[in-house]
């Protein structure tokens, strides 16, 4: 399976990968990862704060359908597995997301392969406009 | 996990229906690389340092720092690739063919442990990291 990216994206993700896998030590790295991931609330936790950016314990439970507890435990799981980081502001705990924890997770072989294909489709655009000129 | 030293490549292969001349001049001037890669200062000249500019994101400021290792008019086309500590060799082979050009292009170097192994996992992993790479795509 083939999975599109938006470009910029793409080109993150592919380098990401290199400064990572350094740092993680893949096995126990991506055990984490796999079981962190494996649950659909924490996926949906995770999700929305990648997309919504930065938020508070409280903020989460609104919409998350479970209890403030729960969620709590659920970023905990985010956290051992460096999917997300946390600071204390006031009262309230802000998390946040490192979607660059990801990377152990990336097929970069794969990735690439589907980078150049791309790449050809636009060369090849760019050979029939210089017909043109 | 193996024992294994070797590197791995990627190779992408395509027949254009255009001639080596002009795919040759699509791969080495700098305003057409633009329009089909990246932004870049490219010169074809070998030992030249250039970088490729791709849209920043959080975390990466979209720079690949490249350098010409060999190049061989209307042939052959080589340079490095190194993105954030880590560095795979680019090479672009050109050969006539009855109604065009063969392009190949092999990136080389990745360790096995830059392959990631966890192709087959059993948690449908693509399709999540297809929609939070969707959700990232759409971060400012």
């Amino acid at each position: 399976m083939r999975v599109l990216f938006p470009s910029g994206l793409r080109d993150f993700l592919l380098t990401i990968h290199n400064r990572l896998v350094m740092v993680l030590v893949m096995p126990n790295a991506a055990d984490n990862l796999f079981r962190a991931l494996a649950d659909p609330t924490r996926r949906a936790i995770f999700e929305r704060l990648t997309r919504d950016g930065g938020q508070t314990v409280h903020a989460l439970t609104v919409g998350a359908g479970v209890s403030q507890p729960m969620v709590s435990k659920h970023l905990s799981a985010l956290k051992r597995a460096r999917l997300v980081r946390n600071r204390r502001k006031g009262r309230e705990t802000h998390y946040q997301a490192r979607p660059e924890a990801l990377a152990p997770l990336v097929d970069w072989i794969g990735h690439y392969s589907a980078f150049w294909q791309d790449k050809f489709d636009q060369l090849e655009n760019v050979l029939e406009r210089m017909d043109k000129e | 996990m193996t024992a294994e030293t070797s590197t791995r490549s990627v190779i992408v292969e395509r027949e254009f229906p255009h001639p080596p001349e002009k795919l040759w001049r699509a791969l080495t001037e700098s305003s057409l690389i633009e329009q089909w890669l990246m932004k870049n200062d490219f010169q074809p000249v070998k030992g030249q340092v250039f970088s490729l500019r791709s849209t920043p994101v959080p975390n990466w400021d979209g720079v690949i720092n490249c350098k010409v290792v060999a190049l061989e008019a209307h042939k052959t086309l080589s340079y490095t690739w190194g993105t954030m500590g880590s560095e795979s060799v680019v090479t672009w082979t050109l050969t006539p063919t009855e109604s065009g050009t063969h392009v190949r292009v092999e990136q080389a170097g990745f360790r096995p442990d830059q392959e990631a192994n966890f192709k087959g996992a059993q948690y449908g992993w693509k399709k999540f990291l297809g929609s939070l790479e969707r959700v990232v795509g759409e971060m400012k």
